[in-house]
């Protein structure tokens, strides 16, 4: 290893009280990552279930994202129309392979698959997770997700699960390590991208005035779907 | 970034003078500290969350070396590379030397102030590499040619009109007769621009807000977006953080980001929060296809374990400068490098040395806001008296603020000698000016007077009074003797 790393970490320890003390901070240490243990989940991160959803579009709301429930998947093509037709969006549209199993054949959109492209109007992709604290969507790097759909087009539709909403940042980590750590049975679980959404894409940047729509998308869409089904 | 801060009266004085930017910065400390504060209503346990998030910092501080250890590990068995940074130049050189590696023409740039404490935008030029801010503010900065004034608002001190000119002067390749008059069609013209420089960009140069010990993950927050098109479009991916960015768990990084963004911008969550792992797996569609982590200290193992050691635990979230009078007066540029405000004033001396930076611990009325809004709670006053202290002990014995105060102690310990200078001084102060009730000038004191009269004594010393007999009335009023 390099001089620079020896040189860094030796000056570190000179700070330490004791030295000597090192073996049982190293086994804290590793019993702190290994227990990941949450610290203090504001009580708005606690509420009831049936309050979540509520909650959820209370929140992506006050931050400028557009919500709507529908009943069940089929219902999703519907919707996704609607929101273009009414507001006189494109009706070109790319979806995360994740959507592959939606039936577009009775909405007049032209629907394509695949990684987001700089030519992209709208894309459609799906969340991992909701959370009601703040609103905020999650979603994850993956064969079926690409990163990319998130952030190229100026129009983001997300599609979540109701009962993917959680109440706080904590309960996605729980869910994310249950998901993934059984794949590969290591603690290596991270998936290479893991992104929390609140809203759409904004900056303060010219005269401290409220702009949205910079890099990001400038409208975020979500449809809470119901359907139990996975 | 060039280091101003020997002519910090200097650059004071030319921001008191600039209209523009007082404009600005009338608006700045009007609207941040006001949203600040309806987001600490809405999370009740927001005090708390401070406490904790002080904690995790210092936690880690305690035992850095064993967490950059373990997150040095994870980050290698998550397929990335960990090039360890002793200073600036060590660092620009690791990143050039990756840039080169993959023939890198162009590299986009996610906003870090570490990338501005490296000077890394200046290097790659220098090494025929393009660097491009995406970052709204830094773009502009970047396009006008000057450093940013604030460490989360960089181009704070542009006006609208301003931004007009250098979109005009610089975008040459739009129809110049083109409405801009909107804010909207700015925007829209900037996004246009930086779209194509990042789907070229051969590197994605980002910093971090946090490095996650656990997952060997770095964290980024912002609210446009161009953090993320900078790590998921271009082959390379470079982070580079100060080793003090470390949390050890993922839950310990969303306690952080419950007080983060409150106290920045005063929104419960900004809109982005990332967190990146290692380059892209098999089977992803994107991403890049290396990953690699610069690890700077720059003097930061020095603060350890020093009296200064609590700055280290900064989130660089802004609530001390945007909650600062003297910030307020002068913006980001008088301060002279890289972190202004309250922060500046107290890390700029610890990374660059006192010697030319003296004045900025001086540069503050201590009065308290900046630690009472740090999220993580640094004594910043505290340190800003710490360094007073220390500049004053490393001035030759015989400089003038020593003499005079050497005097002060040698005539303080003989009360007699004392109390006649001091009623000396009184009378003849009083003598000069007791028809008007003030003093135009002042002996040794011009920087007073120039500025404002200074009020004239209208009677004796307090000793002199207590002597004569004057007592204070039952309700607590001093009596005064009757002036002659
Ligand atoms: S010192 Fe505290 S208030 Fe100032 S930027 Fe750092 S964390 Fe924020």
């Amino acid at each position: 290893m390099s001089e620079a790393r020896g040189e860094i970490l030796s000056k570190i320890r000179t700070t330490r009280t004791s030295p000597n003390a090192a073996k049982n901070i190293l086994g804290t240490m590793q019993a702190r990552i290994r227990d990941h243990s949450a610290n203090l989940i504001p009580e708005r991160g606690q509420r009831p279930a049936d309050e979540r959803v509520a909650q959820f579009m209370a929140e992506a709301t006050r931050v400028n994202a557009t919500v709507t429930r529908v009943a069940g998947n089929p219902d999703i093509p519907r919707e996704v129309a609607r929101f273009l037709t009414d507001n006189n969006l494109p009706s070109r549209i790319k979806q995360a392979p994740s959507l592959a199993h939606l039936d577009w054949s009775e909405t007049m959109l032209t629907v394509s698959q695949g990684v987001g492209d700089a030519a992209d109007e709208v894309c459609v992709t799906s969340a991992f997770g909701g959370v009601a604290e703040t609103g905020t969507l999650v979603t994850y790097s993956a064969a079926e997700n690409p990163t990319t759909l998130n952030f190229l087009p100026p129009v983001h539709v997300v599609v979540l699960k109701s009962k993917d909403i959680t109440g706080a940042y904590e309960d996605i980590w729980v869910r994310l390590r249950e998901a993934l750590k059984n794949k590969d049975q290591s603690d290596n679980f991270m998936p290479r991208a893991v992104n929390f959404i609140t809203g759409p894409s904004r900056t303060g940047d010219i005269q401290q005035t409220l702009l949205l729509g910079i890099h990001g998308p400038q409208r975020l869409h979500i449809v809470i779907v119901d359907d139990k089904t996975p | 970034m060039e280091q101003t801060t020997e002519t910090f009266t200097a650059n004071a004085r030319r921001a008191m003078a600039n209209e523009t930017l007082q404009v600005e910065l009338a608006r700045l400390s009007q609207g941040f500290p006001q949203r600040r504060q309806q987001a600490a209503d809405r999370m009740p346990e927001f005090e708390a969350l401070r406490d904790q998030a002080r904690d995790i910092k210092n936690h880690v501080l305690a035992n850095l070396d064993l967490y950059l250890e373990a997150y040095e590990a994870k980050v290698i068995a998550m397929g990335g590379q960990v090039h360890w940074a002793r200073n600036a130049e060590e660092a620009r050189a690791h990143i050039l030397k990756i840039c080169k590696s993959v023939d890198a023409k162009t590299v986009t740039k996610s906003k870090s102030m570490i990338g501005e404490e490296i000077a890394i935008n200046d290097y790659l030029e220098k090494n025929g590499i393009a660097p491009i801010e995406t970052d709204l503010g830094e773009y502009i900065i970047q396009l006008r040619n000057e450093p940013p004034s604030h460490i989360i608002a960089p181009a704070i001190h542009v006006s609208k009109a301003q931004v007009e000119a250098d979109f005009r002067r610089v975008h040459t390749d739009l129809p110049i007769d083109r409405n801009l008059d909107d804010p909207t069609s700015l925007l829209q013209e900037a996004r246009g621009q930086l779209r194509d420089k990042f789907l070229q960009a051969d590197v994605g140069l980002t910093g971090a807000n946090m490095l996650v010990a656990e997952t060997g993950s770095n964290v980024l927050v912002t609210n446009e977006g161009n953090a993320d098109l900078t790590y998921a479009l271009p082959r390379v991916h470079i982070v580079i953080a100060s080793l003090e960015k470390i949390v050890p768990t993922l839950e310990d990084a969303t306690t952080i980001l419950r007080v983060l963004a409150r106290s920045a911008t005063g929104q419960d969550m900004s809109v982005y929060t990332s967190f990146c792992t290692g380059p892209k797996r098999p089977g992803d569609p994107d991403g890049p296809e290396q990953y690699h982590v610069v690890l700077l200290d720059n003097g930061r193992t020095e603060l350890l374990g020093s009296e200064f050691e609590e700055v280290l635990r900064c989130i660089r979230c802004s609530a001390c400068m945007n909650h600062c009078p003297v910030y307020k007066a002068i913006g980001g540029h008088a301060y002279g490098w890289v972190y202004p405000g309250p922060i500046g004033a107290v890390l700029t001396p610890a990374l660059m040395g006192i010697d030319g930076a003296a004045d900025l611990p001086h540069a503050s009325t201590l009065c308290g806001k900046c630690e009472s809004v740090c999220p993580v709670r640094i004594p910043l006053p505290k340190l800003l008296r710490s360094w007073r202290t220390r500049h004053f002990e490393m001035q030759p014995a015989r400089s003038p603020g020593h003499l005079a105060l050497a005097a002060w102690a040698w005539i303080a310990r003989k009360p007699a000698l004392y109390h006649k200078v001091n009623g000396l001084i009184i009378a003849m102060l009083g003598a000069f000016g007791r028809k008007k009730g003030r003093l135009k000038w002042l002996p040794l004191a011009a920087g007073w007077t120039s500025k404002r009269d200074f009020p004239a004594p209208m009677g004796d010393t307090f000793i002199q009074q207590y002597h004569h007999g004057a007592r204070g009335d039952a309700s607590g009023q001093w009596l005064r003797r009757q002036q002659p």
